[in-house]
């Protein structure tokens, strides 16, 4: 059935060179264009890793991604699941023309469009009017698609008072309300969704994803969908591919890929390479394990919960002389809660190798979280790690009642009872 | 490299180039986002000034004024009988003032625009493109001031300007402007997206490129002068466009068709040359910029 595919993704790679862009660019640029003129190969292809950002590499150069390949047929709903940096966004910037693969290609029978960042291009000086032609356009749309919908965006966009003010005025929920609705009216035959539904206030979020399910599900259009929200990815998709590092690790039904993908996460981080830490040293944080129920489960909420972390402690510091807290962040870099072993009195007083926080029933809500770690030997800063690694915990029912909670409504989990009084 | 089965797609999204490889359908397709972004430049560029488009007006005259002062009065540069030094040197600023506009607008099209190009796609020639049009209108401007002028000299103080048949040419040579314009400016702002240093030059550069072409005195005046350099400004088709403009206006200056053709050719050129450096930079230059 070659007339059901629209969009054919072939051995689809990319390059980047790491480092600062300039340094001895001039020799490489040299030596490709020297290669290029005897029709040899580019050198600089042969090289490259594999694009795993905690390894210390050998070379400049990485593939962010490396032989991707897959298919969408005529209306499908295809997820794109993978942790951070595993080359989902590379591959959206591919898809979305911003950036040309290295090596392959991708076919395509219908336009593309992207919801990856909203509102580029608005022009502060003019009226959110102007600005909505004017984004549209820069959307793709003609002028006149744009007129038979500008009532309907303005309405969408609950900023009609505001419509023949320049955005300079607006507040920058408004901005943002304003270019969602724009890209929300986009028809394109592709549409391509980055997790943008995170915008504006509560009721402007719960209109973006009835939106986004009617463009997905109501309309009948293709969609690429990609998100850390297995929920969303499970209601929406109806299939997906895992990246792991630059490469498709799996391509199937949306369940089994999601199962996949919980498995083959591991929630295990070497973090004594990073460079990006402040402190003295003296003692390090080596490697960080988060789990669930046992060492092989990912973090559910409402289950048990442990933090592992293994020190790096050559010099073989004392537990009594150490503190240790972590804070964890929301994705939107909201403080949620801050652990610390200064709460408790320490009962031995050996080299400390291993500190865990456990809990018995986590009370995180559903979504991805970052951990910043801080280290203390003596009261003195040892080592501190601003978004050393980030955990994902997956939705479970903590209130045993059947029923979930929505991460937009509730980040923390409290334990509640309710009386009601009646006459 | 289509086989009938690959026929119906659309498009490709590949690594490969071919040479010069645009597709004027799409920029066709996007015409309202050309006509969009040529109203914006026109509308904010002068919000909140007091004397919003009249500096459009303002600036070509007091250059001439002073290029009167200095070139004409001061240094005894000679106009051509009975051409006024000020309508003399108000129709070379006007139109190199349309290339300079061009130049500087486009030449960095790619930095300045990393945000918006590294969001979304559309023909990113559409940008350059637009800036064009929109200093199309400035220069509108700039020569209904000079077509006034023009008109007191010749009724108000018989100045004798006569204007020939060559008069016809004149939309050609404003495209030849435009072209010039353009292709260098689409060849720096390709090159600058690695290489920054290419912005210090163009900023002195453009001034100096001034100098050389025969803006503020008739080329035969030069080669008089200096014979020794005079093939410099010869060579310069912006040169041989100005002396063009005011041999059909003003009736100073001579006319070459070979020249004429020359300068034709070579805007031409320059023109596709910075197609292709563009196009061949639009596909990757996120990653370099």
């Amino acid at each position: 059935m070659m007339k059901d595919i629209i969009l054919k993704a072939e051995n689809i790679s990319k390059q980047y060179r790491l480092g600062l862009v300039g340094t001895g660019t001039i020799s490489h640029d040299l030596n490709r264009w020297w290669h290029k003129v005897r029709g040899k190969d580019d050198p600089f292809l042969k090289v490259g890793e594999v694009n795993d950002r905690s390894i210390k590499g050998e070379s400049d150069y990485v593939w962010a991604l490396k032989d991707i390949n897959f298919e969408v047929k005529h209306g499908e709903v295809l997820g794109i699941i993978g942790k951070n940096g595993a080359g989902k966004s590379t591959l959206l910037k591919i898809l979305s023309r911003v950036t040309s693969p290295t090596t392959g290609e991708i076919k395509t029978k219908g336009r593309i469009a992207s919801l990856l960042e909203v509102g580029t291009g608005f022009h502060p000086e003019m009226t959110g009017r102007e600005n909505i032609y004017l984004n549209g356009a820069i959307l793709g749309m003609t002028k006149a698609e744009i007129r038979s919908k500008i009532d309907e965006i303005i309405d969408f966009s609950g900023c009609e008072r505001y419509i023949d003010t320049p955005v300079k005025r607006y507040s920058s929920g408004m901005t943002v309300r304003l270019a969602f609705a724009v890209a929300a009216h986009l028809e394109p035959d592709i549409l391509v969704v980055d997790e943008v539904l995170a915008v504006g206030d509560a009721e402007f979020q719960k209109k973006a994803i009835g939106k986004m399910q009617d463009i997905s599900k109501g309309e009948g259009r293709t969609v690429l969908f990609v998100s850390h929200n297995m929920a969303a990815v499970k209601s929406l998709c109806t299939r997906a591919i895992v990246l792991e590092n630059g490469e498709t690790t799996f391509n199937g039904g949306v369940e089994a890929a999601i199962d996949y993908y919980l498995q083959g996460s591991k929630n295990d981080f070497s973090i004594i390479d990073f460079k990006d830490r402040k402190g003295n040293g003296l003692v390090k944080l080596k490697t960080v394990n988060v789990f669930g129920f046992n060492e092989d489960c990912k973090p559910q909420t409402g289950k048990p919960f442990t933090l592992r972390f293994e020190l790096e402690n050559n010099h073989g510091v004392s537990c009594d002389d150490i503190d240790f807290d972590i804070r964890i962040d929301d994705n939107m870099g909201q403080r949620i809660s801050w652990l610390s072993t200064r709460l408790f009195s320490k009962t031995n007083n050996g080299s400390l190798q291993k500190i865990d926080f456990i809990m018995d029933n986590l009370q995180l809500n559903y979504g991805v979280y970052y951990v910043t770690t801080y280290l203390t030997v003596k009261k003195i800063e040892s080592d501190w790690i601003q978004n050393a690694f980030s955990f994902e915990v997956e939705e479970g029912d903590y209130y045993g009642k059947g029923a979930f909670v929505s991460s937009i409504q509730s980040k923390a989990l409290l334990n509640f009872k309710v009386n009601t009084h009646v006459d | 490299m289509t086989t009938p089965k690959d026929a119906p797609w659309l498009y490709t999204i590949s690594s490969k180039h071919k040479l010069i490889d645009l597709n004027f359908k799409e920029i066709w397709r996007y015409r309202d986002l050309l006509l969009l972004f040529v109203k914006r430049d026109v509308v904010t560029l002068y919000k909140q000034t007091i004397l919003g488009p009249l500096w459009y007006v303002i600036q070509p005259l007091f250059t001439s004024v002073i290029f009167t002062l200095i070139f004409n009065n001061l240094a005894n540069i000679p106009t051509g009988k009975g051409v006024p030094a000020f309508l003399f040197n108000l129709a070379g600023i006007t139109l190199w003032n349309y290339f300079k506009e061009c130049l500087t607008g486009t030449s960095n099209t790619f930095t300045k625009n990393q945000n918006i190009f590294g969001k979304v796609y559309f023909p990113r020639v559409i940008m350059p493109m637009s800036i064009v049009v929109s200093n199309l209108l400035k220069f509108g401007i700039q020569l209904v001031v000079f077509i006034g002028f023009y008109i007191f000299y010749v009724f108000a103080n018989n100045a004798t300007v006569t204007p020939n048949s060559n008069l016809i040419l004149l939309p050609l040579i404003i495209v030849m402007m435009a072209l010039l314009g353009l292709g260098f400016g689409m060849i720096i702002s390709s090159m600058t997206t690695k290489y920054r240093d290419l912005t210090f030059l163009v900023q002195f550069g453009v001034q100096l490129l001034m100098y050389g072409s025969a803006v503020m005195y008739p080329l035969s005046y030069f080669e008089e002068k200096l014979p020794e350099y005079s093939w410099l400004v010869e060579c310069n088709p912006i040169a041989i466009v100005i002396e063009t403009f005011r041999n059909m206006t003003l009736g100073v200056d001579a006319f070459y068709v070979d020249k004429f053709i020359y300068a034709l050719v070579f805007s031409i050129l320059i023109f596709l040359f910075g197609l292709i450096v563009f196009n061949k930079t639009e596909k990757s230059f996120i990653d370099t910029v």
